[in-house]
């Protein structure tokens, strides 16, 4: 199975982060509403895609990674920016969803408010999962071509080249 | 009074509970999505139908399309500046917060504001 629930990570977290995240979720829509209040629907309606609480998922990420690599004895400064780079491009697939969300939002609270969350909220999970499995696909046959791409170039090498090769991984 | 004290409570607890989400899966592009996830916008669109109506809600329910574009290209400039410029998850994240806001505020007047 390709996605996994892993509870141990939530002994990663610390009740202060989780406190944060709290905090922020409630300004954010906090400043939704006031931004609605003073400068019209529309306007606000810009904010309810406000990546606020992405800065502190992606902080909180680097943080538990470098933890962890700290933990295994490695400098995990790298590994952090790279574990919070994935969570942005899941983020960036993820607005897809979003998208999906608002347009199917608007176009059904007209007629039924409640039919028009679950529908939303089906549309989310549905693009979002959908955008994240074609941009894995295509990552990984894009590897597969690189890798037959780098055999045949390795096979195209004359011989003289490659015991060379050889010889200077044996001086290493 | 009563409405932003509600609004706090409810958005708090609506990305408290998706980001706990995406703490528990795997893969972290995965647990990604989670992170774009339209909590905030569910509790906002909830108190907007409950303290307005449907027309009002819609509005925003548009206009937060374009918010989405802004969210899809910001959390690619994050992704570069994390991958290419080496900077780190704080910095980068805020540094591409204008970026987001151009985006969104320049698409809401390409639309013509009548979004």
């Amino acid at each position: 199975m390709i996605v996994k629930i892993s509870f141990s990570t939530l002994k990663d977290g610390l009740w202060s982060e989780y406190l944060i995240r709290f905090v922020l979720g409630g300004a954010a829509t906090v400043l939704t509403g006031l931004i609605s209040r003073y400068f019209g629907a529309s306007v606000g309606g810009l904010f309810l895609a406000l990546p606020v609480i992405f800065c502190a998922s992606a902080t909180l990420i680097q943080k538990h990674e470098e933890r962890r690599k700290r933990q295994a004895g490695v400098g995990g400064r790298r590994r952090g920016q790279e574990a919070a780079a994935l969570d942005a491009a899941g983020a960036a697939l993820g607005s897809i969803g979003v998208l999906a969300f608002a347009l199917v939002f608007s176009l059904l609270v007209a007629r039924q408010a409640l039919w028009a969350f679950v529908a939303a909220l089906v549309a989310w999970i549905a693009v979002s999962v959908a955008a994240w499995w074609a941009w894995r696909r295509a990552r990984l046959s894009a590897r597969l071509r690189r890798i037959a791409n780098s055999k045949r170039l390795t096979s195209q090498r004359p011989n003289w080249a490659r015991s060379a090769e050889t010889d200077w991984s044996m001086l290493r | 009074m009563m409405e932003y004290v509600v609004r706090f409570l409810v958005g708090g607890l609506a990305v408290s509970a998706f980001a706990m989400l995406g703490d528990l899966l795997r893969p972290k592009d995965f647990a990604g999505l989670f992170g774009a996830a339209p909590s905030v916008a569910l509790a906002t669109l909830g108190i907007a139908l409950l303290w307005h109506d449907a027309s009002y809600a819609a509005a925003q329910g548009e206009a937060m399309m374009l918010g989405a574009v802004a969210l899809c290209i910001y959390s690619i400039l994050v992704c570069q500046l994390l991958m290419r410029r080496h900077w780190n998850a704080l910095p980068a994240t805020v540094a591409a917060l204008p970026a987001w806001l151009a985006v969104a505020v320049g698409l809401y007047l390409l639309a013509g504001a009548g979004v």
